[in-house]
């Protein structure tokens, strides 16, 4: 069973349809064992970076969460979710993040051409040794105004939006994508798949 | 680089889509599910679905649609048409919709994109504007219930004004191209693009391959909307990306 982490955040529903749609088994929950004995932790979350942060606080879910990711359970953070993954985020003032893939989170620098938040569809490149390779050059659905800035050794895949933005980010079993998978069409399926079968085979290597 | 998006709209009065779209392959051409997945599968990159019911009371049944749909679909939906209270918006929202357009509840009441931008984002407000020109002007005036209403607002400043309170995307119609086929209203979408700095999806006038490239390289817009020549046929998505492609234009 997957845990969707449930703390009151948008559209998480939408995800819940996507695995049910593709049959993996899943449950919205807050509850620490349920989190914690799932095949997989999905961290999903859409608003901003402190309300979140907070809405996790408020029901004990930071510890819990961090705890999962060091014993090497599968753990997936989607949008938001993903940003949550790194150290800290410079979104209204500083915020300290699980800190589970080093990095910090900044604002798309907003330039003449270039609107934020980045709203739609880009194109991926996809790191060659990646197992989520299914993904590259494909499109998938961004809605974002911050981004994960990190070393190049845990960004997966990126896109092109007048700065490289990484949109897949790993750190050996502990996954984030910048787009939302649920909204992704096929593409987006394919990935959420390709995470189940990594899940089933215990294997997040780079190849 | 960021793609960009061809939108299909479908109207929906008491759950089921009207102004036929006459797919061949459809079993069931009122069937909103059957057609989102269709359209899915040709490619669009977004789907709107307005709300053409003429009571509250139907209305309820879009709440239904959006669910099937988002059940079966997936991607990016907008839901329109009769939303006027933040309570609408959470109901669409919840039932799976990704963005809810406001069009004449933003002009009678304009704290309602305010209200909703702060509780669940910009992202997932989108402000509708019907637009026309007026030649004695020189101007482009807001309408709204559904274009049979002039007001006296003037289109750009009003753009701008939604945008500060919280807009995060516009849908704006030319109501003098709506229906003509005879392309999008260019020096409309201009104006706005230079005016506002959030994503634009220009509606109203497709009908020719050449309208979509037109818009897209002569105005800063984000998306192109259209009905009736994707769901008659007329057109296909694949059609109009594959031209846009060759004419240099970023699609999926």
């Amino acid at each position: 069973m997957f845990a969707i982490v449930d703390y009151d955040t948008g559209n998480t529903l939408n995800l819940k349809k996507a695995l049910n749609y593709l049959n993996i088994e899943n449950k919205l929950t807050a509850d620490p064992d349920e989190i914690l004995n799932a095949d997989a932790v999905i961290l999903p979350g859409v608003g901003a970076f402190e309300a979140a942060v907070d809405a996790l606080k408020e029901r004990n879910l930071i510890e819990v969460l961090k705890k999962a990711a060091q014993e090497k359970h599968p753990f997936l953070g989607i949008c938001l979710g993903m940003q949550l993954l790194f150290e800290d985020s410079e979104e209204y003032g500083l915020n300290k993040g699980l800190d589970l893939i080093p990095g910090h989170v900044k604002a798309i620098p907003e330039n003449g051409e270039l609107k934020v938040p980045q709203m739609g569809w880009n194109e991926n490149q996809v790191a060659a040794d990646s197992p989520f390779k299914v993904a590259n050059e494909e499109y998938t659905y961004f809605v974002h105004s911050y981004y994960a800035s990190c070393a190049p050794k845990y960004v997966v895949a990126d896109v092109d939006y007048g700065i490289k933005i990484p949109s897949i980010v790993q750190n050996e079993n502990v996954v984030g994508m910048q787009f939302h998978p649920e909204k992704s069409g096929q593409v987006g399926l394919n990935l959420l798949n390709q995470f189940q079968e990594m899940v089933k085979t215990n294997d997040f290597s780079r190849n | 680089m960021l793609a960009k998006r061809i939108i299909p709209c479908l109207d929906v009065a008491d759950g089921r889509v009207k102004k036929g779209v006459n797919f061949v392959n459809l079993t069931d051409v009122g069937d909103p599910v059957e057609i989102a997945a269709e359209y899915q599968k040709q490619g669009a990159d977004e789907l709107v679905f307005l709300d053409i019911s003429a009571t509250n009371e139907k209305r309820k049944t879009m709440i239904d649609v959006v669910e099937q749909v988002s059940k079966q679909v997936f991607m990016p939906l907008t839901i329109g048409g009769g939303v006027t209270s933040v309570e609408d918006i959470q109901k669409l929202l919840k039932a799976g919709a990704d963005k809810v357009a406001i069009n004449s509840a933003a002009v009678n009441d304009p704290d309602l994109i305010t209200e909703g931008a702060k509780k669940f984002g910009n992202q997932c407000i989108v402000v509708a504007i019907d637009v026309k020109y007026d030649p004695e002007s020189k101007q482009y005036f807001v309408y709204t219930h559904g274009g049979q209403q002039k007001t006296d607002i003037e289109a750009i400043s009003w753009a701008k004004e939604v945008v500060k309170k919280g807009a995060g995307e516009l849908l704006v119609t030319g109501m003098d191209q709506d229906g003509t086929k005879d392309g999008f209203n260019i020096s409309l979408y201009q104006q706005l693009g230079e005016a506002v700095k959030v994503p634009i999806i220009a509606s109203g006038g497709a009908g020719k391959l050449s309208d979509f490239s037109d818009v897209f390289l002569q105005a800063n817009v984000d998306g192109a909307l259209a009905a009736s020549v994707f769901h008659y046929g007329e057109l296909t998505i694949d059609d109009v990306k594959s031209y846009l492609k060759q004419k240099g234009v970023v699609v999926r």
